[in-house]
């Protein structure tokens, strides 16, 4: 080779593959606000729907007067449930094995719920005409508590399953109860509690929380009468469930059936379930004949699309007296709301709430959920987290501080003494999954020692001194966890939505000249998908990055996949990926064989050819084998060069991390301010880190929101009271903390690249880590526990009760 | 979020627009920033048939000396408060306020007149317009009145405005140099109303208080003038005692509501706090 021949680092750096810290090539696109999504489609003579909603949170319905509405110019039908109901689509199938009301029938259950759909030329006569539809109501009592929920006086609320005793998930025990989850071992649990030298037990409640994408959730619908196809262009983050559910309740056979995702402006799992809006656009559509367009306002998004959390976790520890754990024992009230629309794996009513033993070494525990309705919105989705590992890490990171208060330990050492050892790994946990990879101990003494956090102490210490000397009216508080995630659903054997087994899967083909496209299963709405598959690819099979084109979202083009959400893309797609390229590659290396006339075996790869081992200037590259695959493959092979792979991964992967917080808080306005926060995540072999980065910026900012200020609160009539971004907390980078962010690297050994996924992990971690923080500056005084969210009254709440006001 | 049907004028002149509004009646609104009516409007809380936009009217906008007094004309805009030589130079409360309203892109929009016509209890500006004895110049169809600021609010969105009239701009006389000042807001983000805020404008002669005049945000149905706290700390040197006797006075006048922002009686206690606050960030201002 002379110096002109590029170095194999040198040729590495230009694929900008793994490891690189590419920049987004979708931001090309969104910064210009050049992005397409669904309300830029504008079709010819495109009609617009709008809704008329329940005022009450539980009444029955006497009477529906649409003559009104009908009048106004531009309205072209004004449907209601006896609309739908010939049609069976008064009512639609849920992820999770029950029915959701489309449009209200005899009963509205929650405030803001769908009881007609006006369809219109305009927006604006569908919103005149939407306040002319006149509902008679009888308004019911209310049932808001989902810990009153089984009451034997509470207000029957489901009628329509009112005498069905066998839910999705086992027996229903009442009228409000929908299922109940368990697992562990109970007896062993029970022993271990006899026997513990120190026991806590705390409810705590993690509230009811909105995802809030800065996008709504939207769809248009299109049915071509002369082809009997239909067309949805809608914020889908699993289009292809989209396609076989439509096709499963409107009979239209599958491969009539169009889903396109487009750009999507956050998801977060709010857009991973259908709503009525997609079901009435469709049925308006095939009624009119033209395109419909359904848009909400953010109302709507926050009053009645999928919430998050509402999760009430009544949690023991038993411990021995040097702080040894030896049980754990959970029983929640999970608050799903008028329908059990919660998106979970099928076989998973509580998700996998069962990770709640966390990162630590607790030889029993046992866990029980029980689902109920209240008069609130449905919903139960993930909030850029795995299904329910968020509350799980919430559950578990606080009752390890309260313990480690009662025994007097420092919450960080009390964490050491009990974290899974590197030895342990691949380590079964006492609630049945088997951890893949993880060194925590190395993680969090990292954390620790970047931060400082002896130092910390000493210094809150003096501060807590100086409070009593009455020099300062701020405390210090400092929150430490460690969280463990489970993501990438997932196996088959454990994972299905509806049946539908939750692989995923990617295809690849190369162009002639070198270049390529790749199309998944999964679907981005702002995690960078473009930029990292390719990135997958260029370290695969050695061409450039950006000579790589990634698609997604359109079900005609894309091969099947159950979309993005639960963190799983990378795990499952990003697999899928490798292992499609790998077969091109292995393709590759016959031609390469062939045309250097040398056995498959003499080729060694040598990252963007293969070589000739030993002689390492005889090397065919991948572009000259992109067009030998075409025009001159070797004898009967088969032109062309393109692989598809689904993958159904062997385990999940358990990206895990270390985070400390310390925040001062104003005693005397109980306002805080997040004065560090810093967060090591391990989430295996990193793709960009760019983009890791950027994820956890963005998943620490949702869980700072959620710990200090997010709640979808309702009073006691059922009236939504933070249904705006004026009363629901969305931060803006003026509130917005600095984030420090550190790594250790575990690979996952059952993973083709090793990587493990990380967009929600910091949301897992970060709510916590506030939280513990806020409570620890109030602990010197014997504070436990503080339900979230720390806003500013709550805290000043705490201070008050511990007459810090004099 | 999609507002009902509505007429948009915009007249050239004050006059015109006086005409419209009286001939028009109470179906017709002024809109000046339009950040509080517009909104209200989208929610389909207020459905005005008529918007009389005043942003055409050149008389309406503008900062000037007059005698010993400033005079704000209506449109003005917190962006101009805050970029304004003249408010940074006398009227420095005027800039620290309007910097506490929301976002830039809000201030840019936002106008002075709107802030304090609209009787919005919410609103910064009534209470430092209260802590500054504020004169509003009031166009209606029968000619031009002047009115206290003191005088002006009646009660959530209910002010001293007679159907048909506009106010047209904030007559306020200049505090003496080396006055203290401080708006001290408490609010959970960027953009919020205050859960608690207080305007103190005060002067300080041998050691004492000369001067002190106070103003509540958001508080109750109206912005508050705090005059027996004011009273009590005139004279005062500000020491612990008579302050902490001043904001149980202030106190005393609140009645906010309870709300996400909190309970009425932490939101009472932040009113307190955020006197005290603003107290003695305007003693130490003050020469």
């Amino acid at each position: 080779m002379n110096d002109m021949t590029p170095t194999a680092a040198e040729r590495a750096e230009k694929l900008q593959g793994m490891g690189c810290k590419r920049k987004r090539v979708e931001d090309v696109r969104f910064v210009q606000g050049k992005g397409s999504y669904v309300d830029d489609l504008k079709l010819p003579g495109m009609l617009y729907g709008d809704f008329t909603r329940s005022p009450h949170a539980h009444a029955r319905i006497k009477r529906i007067d649409t003559s009104k509405a009908q009048q106004v110019p531009g309205v072209l039908a004004v449907l209601t449930a006896a609309d739908l109901k010939p049609l069976s689509l008064h009512y639609m199938p849920t992820l999770a094995g029950d029915v959701a009301a489309v449009l209200a029938e005899d009963k509205v259950l929650y405030q803001n719920q769908e009881v007609a759909f006006i369809v219109a030329e305009d927006r604006y006569a569908a919103a005149d005409a939407a306040d002319l539809v006149e509902v008679e109501y009888e308004a019911l009592p209310v049932l808001i508590d989902p810990l009153k929920a089984m009451a034997p006086d509470a207000p029957l609320l489901r009628e329509d399953i009112k005498d069905k005793t066998d839910g999705a998930h086992g027996k229903r025990r009442h009228h409000n109860h929908i299922f109940t989850w368990e697992m562990g071992d109970k007896d062993a649990v029970e022993a271990a509690f006899r026997k513990a030298d120190v026991t806590i037990k705390e409810l705590i409640s993690y509230q009811r929380v909105h995802p809030c994408p800065l996008e709504t959730c939207q769809a248009v619908a299109s049915f071509d009468k002369i082809k009997g196809e239909l067309t949805v262009w809608g914020t889908f983050q699993a289009p292809h469930v989209i396609r076989t559910v439509a096709s499963l309740i409107s009979k239209i056979p599958e491969h009539k059936i169009h889903v396109i995702a487009p750009d999507i402006g956050g998801g977060f799992g709010n857009k991973v379930g259908a709503y009525p809006g997609y079901i009435c656009a469709i049925v308006a559509s095939i009624v009119t004949g033209r395109p419909v367009k359904w848009v909400e306002d953010r109302i709507e998004n926050l009053t009645t699309t999928a919430f998050a959390r509402d999760y009430h976790m009544t949690t023991e520890i038993a411990c021995t007296r040097d702080g040894k754990v030896t049980g754990l024992r959970v029983h929640t009230v999970a608050d799903h709301g008028a329908f059990d629309a919660c998106a979970d794996p099928s076989k998973w009513p509580a998700g996998f709430f069962n990770i709640v033993t966390g990162s630590y070494d607790f030889p029993v525990a046992h866990v029980a959920v029980d689902g109920v309705y209240t008069n609130k919105a449905p919903g139960g989705v993930a909030y850029r987290c795995s299904f329910r590992v968020t509350e799980a890490a919430y559950c578990i990171e606080r009752a390890m501080d309260i313990m480690a208060q009662k025994l007097g330990m420092d919450p960080a050492e009390f964490r050491m003494k009990n974290l899974i050892r590197r030895e342990q790994f691949p380590y079964t946990s006492a609630l049945g999954w088997e951890y893949d990879s993880g060194d925590y101990h190395a993680a969090l003494q990292k954390a620790l020692e970047a931060t400082g956090y002896k130092q910390l102490r000493r210094e809150q210490k003096e501060r807590q001194d100086a409070f009593r000397r009455g020099e300062t009216r701020e405390l210090m508080g400092i929150g430490v966890i460690f969280f463990t995630e489970i993501v990438g659903a997932g196996p088959s054997r454990n994972c299905d939505i509806l049946g539908i087994a939750m692989f995923d899967s990617a295809e690849i083909r190369i162009h002639p000249t070198g270049s390529a496209i790749a199309r998944l299963g999964t679907k981005s709405q702002g995690q960078g998908h473009e930029t990292t598959y390719a990135q997958i690819i260029a370290s695969e099979i050695g061409i450039p990055a950006d000579a790589i084109t990634v698609e997604e979202g359109n079900t005609d083009t894309a091969p099947y996949g159950l979309g993005t959400y639960g963190s799983r893309s990378t795990p499952v797609s990003g697999a899928a990926t490798a292992m499609a390229a790998r077969k091109i590659k292995a393709k590759a290396q016959m031609i390469a064989a062939h045309l250097l006339e040398v056995h498959d075996d003499d080729l060694e790869w040598d990252v963007d050819r293969f070589r000739v081992k030993g002689n390492p200037e005889r090397f065919k590259t991948m572009t000259e084998l992109a067009w030998a695959a075409y025009n001159s493959p070797p004898p009967g092979m088969e032109p062309g060069l393109e692989a598809v792979s689904y993958y159904d991964p062997p385990n999940m992967t358990y990206p895990f991390g270390a985070y400390v917080c310390v925040v001062d808080v104003d005693v005397d306005t109980g306002a805080t301010k997040v004065r560090r926060f810093y967060a090591l995540d391990d989430c295996g072999t990193r793709i960009n880190p760019m983009i890791i980065e950027g994820q956890i910026h963005g998943g620490l900012t949702e869980a700072f929101a959620i710990a200090m200020g997010q709640e979808i609160h309702y009073d006691e009539d059922g009236n939504v009271t933070t249904g705006s971004l004026m009363d629901y907390f969305l931060p803006t980078a003026v509130e917005t903390p600095n984030w420090e962010t550190d790594w250790t690297t575990t690979p996952s050994p059952h993973h083709p690249i090793g990587a493990k996924g990380v967009g929600e992990s910091p949301n897992v971690g970060g709510v916590p880590c506030f939280a513990n923080a806020v409570i620890d500056a109030f602990k010197f005084l014997g504070t436990t526990h503080v339900a979230m969210p720390h806003d500013n009254w709550r805290t000043w709440m705490v201070a008050d009760k511990l007459g810090l006001h004099g | 979020m999609i507002p009902g049907p509505f007429a948009y004028h915009r007249p050239a002149s004050l006059q015109d627009a006086v005409g419209l509004l009286s001939e028009l009646g109470e179906d017709a609104r002024p809109l000046a920033g339009g950040h509080s009516l517009i909104p209200m409007m989208k929610l389909r809380l207020a459905s005005p048939a008529h918007l009389i936009d005043l942003a055409g009217i050149a008389g309406l906008k503008g900062l000037r000396e007059d005698g010993g007094e400033i005079v704000i004309g209506a449109t003005t805009t917190q962006q101009e408060l805050v970029t304004s030589d003249l408010v940074a130079g006398k009227l420095p409360i005027l800039r620290e306020t309007s910097l506490t309203i929301a976002d830039p892109q809000v201030r840019y929009l936002g106008t002075l007149g709107g802030n304090v016509a609209n009787g919005d209890p919410g609103n910064d500006m009534p209470a430092v317009m209260l802590a500054l004895d504020a004169t509003y110049e009031i166009a209606g169809k029968s000619g031009t009145r002047r009115l206290a600021a003191r005088a002006f609010y009646q009660s959530a969105y209910v002010t001293a405005l007679a159907p048909g009239e506009i106010l047209t701009a904030v007559r306020i006389k200049v505090p003496p140099a080396g006055h203290g000042y401080a708006y001290e807001k408490l609010k959970r983000k960027v953009g919020d109303y205050a859960t608690a805020a207080a305007a103190v404008v005060l002067t300080i002669g041998g050691g004492k208080v000369a001067s002190c005049a106070i103003g509540l945000t958001n508080l109750a149905e109206t912005p508050l003038y705090a005059e027996e706290a004011s009273r009590i700390i005139a004279g005062s040197a500000l020491d612990d005692a008579t302050v902490r006797k001043a904001v149980a006075a202030a106190e005393a006048i609140t009645a906010p509501a309870s709300d996400g922002r909190g309970p009425a009686h932490y939101r009472t206690k932040m009113a307190g706090v955020m006197l005290a606050r603003a107290l003695a960030r305007a003693k130490a201002r003050a020469a």
